[in-house]
């Protein structure tokens, strides 16, 4: 596998257990930057976890994880966060400006004034993303597709140098999915580094250039071209380690510690 | 009569109607705002429980001082209040219990406790306690000068703080994830929040009573959220109709001393939240009502419009009269139908009638023109792509034909490459 000098990403040992049950196991990973990362794998391969295990989002068993480096606390504004956008209750009263500054939140914290110069580039992100005249449109009113945009849009108001996007494509209408991933293509020829957790096999060749291959535990990680075989696609969703969610339901049901010690 | 008694409270002739007012403005604004929160994070039921938790506070802090001092119920009241709060997310977060168990067994069993004090102290012969059985449904009418100094400090530090933290607050109630992942104090924020409820409902029992303390978060929260999209007017507008119900509970027990206070400013405040749903624009009842009408009529007026346009590719001439009785034998529509949408089309001037014929004018031959060619396009796109037989076309087609705007039409024509003969090999009229 080749050689990572500066990784965006660096996943040590990471391990989250939920309820008493594995959901990451032992991940080891280097991440490149400046590429088009898809995290893959079937269903509750916590390809989603892995995003916020990294984020800090969810409590870490043991390990660790690294960006650019360092604690996440210290590059936390070179980073963006997409969540699933089925997550938040779009009929909440604001405005697409409104969610779209709310990439401005990073810079500003909970105090500062929220500047012309925000609002700028708040707009720039929603013409970036093709959604200019719906600025004061409210959020509630917005197709799954034009959801997405502002979620981007949000993200793009942030800019940061690595942006994490769990399920971007999911209920998003074609059209929409090859424009957020033009998007994606430009930011990545900026420098940017882009992490998505994906599940459409159909297309993962087309949109990634690097792979990283989950089902509970790492099964690989690499460039497209090694990673994207059937021997290891088989691995990952043949459901090999079904015995390992076995074990784990068997723990949750007998209330047995996590750990022996 | 009545009248004197409605113009001395308007004029606030007497102190005590001052203290009145003023404390019941202050309870139901303040209220309405913070609840408005609650109200956003789906928490309404929460904040009925932390309600009926607050009882056993207040009464521990009768039974530990011995006195009837505001301050002292009110510490106690917001301690038992975060008690049952903590205990509620323990028993969710450790998945002992399902969140809606864990929002009940709090609510009865704090209630239950605070019940069970009030009768004890009622009846240890302590001559003090009279009065303190207020606290189930709000005491407004005996609000003393000392409560309204509480009352003040407390509403005008737990708006500030909102004010203050606006802005975390929003962020955790909108995306409580992607806060976290800019960096702000999530815990602390979810924290700050709670403790201003639990604050807001422990001066706010004052005026209605733990029982119905829920209603003054959430109604006023409601009604607002009909009227506004914007955040900021909700929380303004929440707040003015939380004044709107306590000045009128304030009233109410003014004049009929006898009336509870609170029971009366829940009622206020629902007719307030029943108004409206009823008449607000767009999300009312009533607009939503002219609007379905609206979108009823427009699908009967392009249907008629098309029978026209199909008779017309019959005879060769899509401006020839039509007979009425001709026009019922379609059996397309039902004779009222019928009747009523031609009368609509006679007024935009797209029909004319004389002699009971129906004949399309200039305008309407275009209009209907129109109208076939985006059921066609539609019918053909659903054909190619969706891979409907076209016997199965017509009546899926029907339905969403009718909402096609100018701009989807263009990316029909271009997607279908300007085709035109339809899946049941009719001509697409061209665009004009």
């Amino acid at each position: 596998m080749s050689e990572i000098l500066h990784p965006s990403i660096e996943a040590h040992n990471l391990t989250v257990i939920y309820h008493r049950k594995p959901v990451l196991w032992n991940i080891d990973f280097l991440l490149p930057q400046g590429q088009i990362i898809g995290i893959m794998g079937p269903n509750g391969a916590g390809k989603s976890t892995l995003v916020k295990a990294i984020l800090g989002l969810v409590p870490l068993n043991s390990g660790y994880a690294r960006v650019y480096g360092e604690e996440l606390s210290a590059v936390r504004k070179r980073v963006s966060y997409i969540p699933q956008r089925q997550t938040v209750d779009w009929d909440f009263p604001a405005t697409v400006l409104d969610v779209v500054l709310m990439g401005r939140y990073q810079q500003r914290g909970l105090f500062s004034r929220i500047s012309q110069e925000d609002k700028a580039i708040a707009q720039q992100a929603l013409e970036q993303v093709n959604m200019q005249a719906y600025a004061n449109r409210q959020i509630s009113q917005l197709s799954g597709g034009q959801q997405q945009r502002v979620f981007l849009a949000r993200a793009l108001a942030q800019q940061a140098d690595l942006y994490l996007l769990d399920e971007p494509f999911v209920g998003v209408d074609a059209a929409t999915e090859q424009s957020i991933v033009e998007m994606l293509r430009k930011m990545k020829a900026e420098g940017k580094t882009i992490v998505v957790v994906h599940h459409d096999l159909h297309t993962a060749r087309e949109y990634f250039d690097w792979l990283v291959l989950l089902n509970a535990s790492l099964i690989a990680s690499g460039p497209l071209e090694e990673v994207f075989t059937d021997e290891l696609l088989k691995v990952t969703y043949s459901g090999k380690l079904t015995v390992l969610s076995q074990v784990g339901d068997q723990m949750r049901e007998r209330n047995f510690p996590v750990r022996e010690s | 009569m009545t009248w004197q008694i409605f113009i001395d409270f308007l004029l606030l002739r007497e102190p005590n109607v001052r203290l009145v007012v003023a404390g019941s403005l202050m309870l139901c604004g303040m209220s309405a705002v913070v609840g408005c929160f609650t109200f956003l994070r789906k928490r309404a039921l929460i904040g009925d429980a932390i309600s009926h938790s607050v009882l056993p506070g207040v009464c521990m802090a009768f039974i530990l001082t011995g006195e009837k001092n505001p301050l002292y119920f009110l510490i106690g009241a917001i301690l038992s209040g975060m008690l049952s709060l903590v205990i509620m997310e323990g028993l969710t977060r450790s998945r002992q219990t399902r969140p809606d168990t864990a929002i009940a067994l709090m609510l009865s069993v704090f209630f239950g406790i605070g019940i069970v004090l009030l009768t004890s102290i009622q009846h240890s012969g302590n001559a003090s306690q009279a009065g303190l059985d207020k606290f189930l449904f709000g005491k407004a009418a005996s609000i003393t000068m000392e409560d309204i100094r509480l009352f003040a400090v407390s509403s005008v530090a737990i708006l500030a703080l909102l004010l203050l933290f606006l802005r975390g607050f929003t962020a955790i109630s909108f995306d409580e994830e992607y806060a976290l992942s800019v960096g702000f104090p999530v815990r602390w924020l979810r924290f700050g929040l709670s403790f201003l409820t639990v604050w807001a409902v422990s001066v706010g029992i004052q005026a209605v009573g733990v029982v119905l303390m829920s209603a003054l978060l959430i109604t006023p929260a409601l009604s607002a959220r009909m009227w506004t999209n914007s955040l900021r007017v909700m929380l303004l507008l929440a707040m003015l109709f939380g004044m709107i119900s306590g000045y009128m509970g304030a009233f109410v027990s003014y004049s009929a001393p006898a009336m509870p206070t609170g029971p009366w400013i829940v009622v206020v405040a629902t007719l307030l939240a029943g108004f409206s749903m009823m008449f607000a624009p767009q999300r009312g009842l009533i607009a939503q009502w002219i609007e379905r009408n609206k979108n009823r009529n427009k699908t009967l007026e392009e249907n008629i419009l098309k029978l026209f346009f199909q008779i017309g590719e019959k005879t060769g001439n899509s401006l020839k009269p039509v007979m009425e009785e001709d026009l019922f034998n379609y059996r397309a529509f039902s004779n009222r139908q019928l009747r009523r949408g031609l009368r609509l089309l006679e007024k935009k001037g797209l029909l004319t009638t004389s002699l009971s014929a129906w004949q399309l004018s200039r305008e309407g031959e275009m209009e209907a023109r129109r109208v076939v060619r985006l059921h066609r396009l539609w019918e053909l796109y659903l054909q190619q792509y969706l891979n409907l037989d076209p016997d199965h076309v017509h009546d899926d087609a029907e339905a969403m034909e009718h909402v096609i705007t100018p701009e989807i039409e263009a990316q029909l024509d271009e997607l279908l490459g300007h085709p035109s003969i339809d899946p049941h090999n009719t001509i697409i009229p061209p665009r004009i």
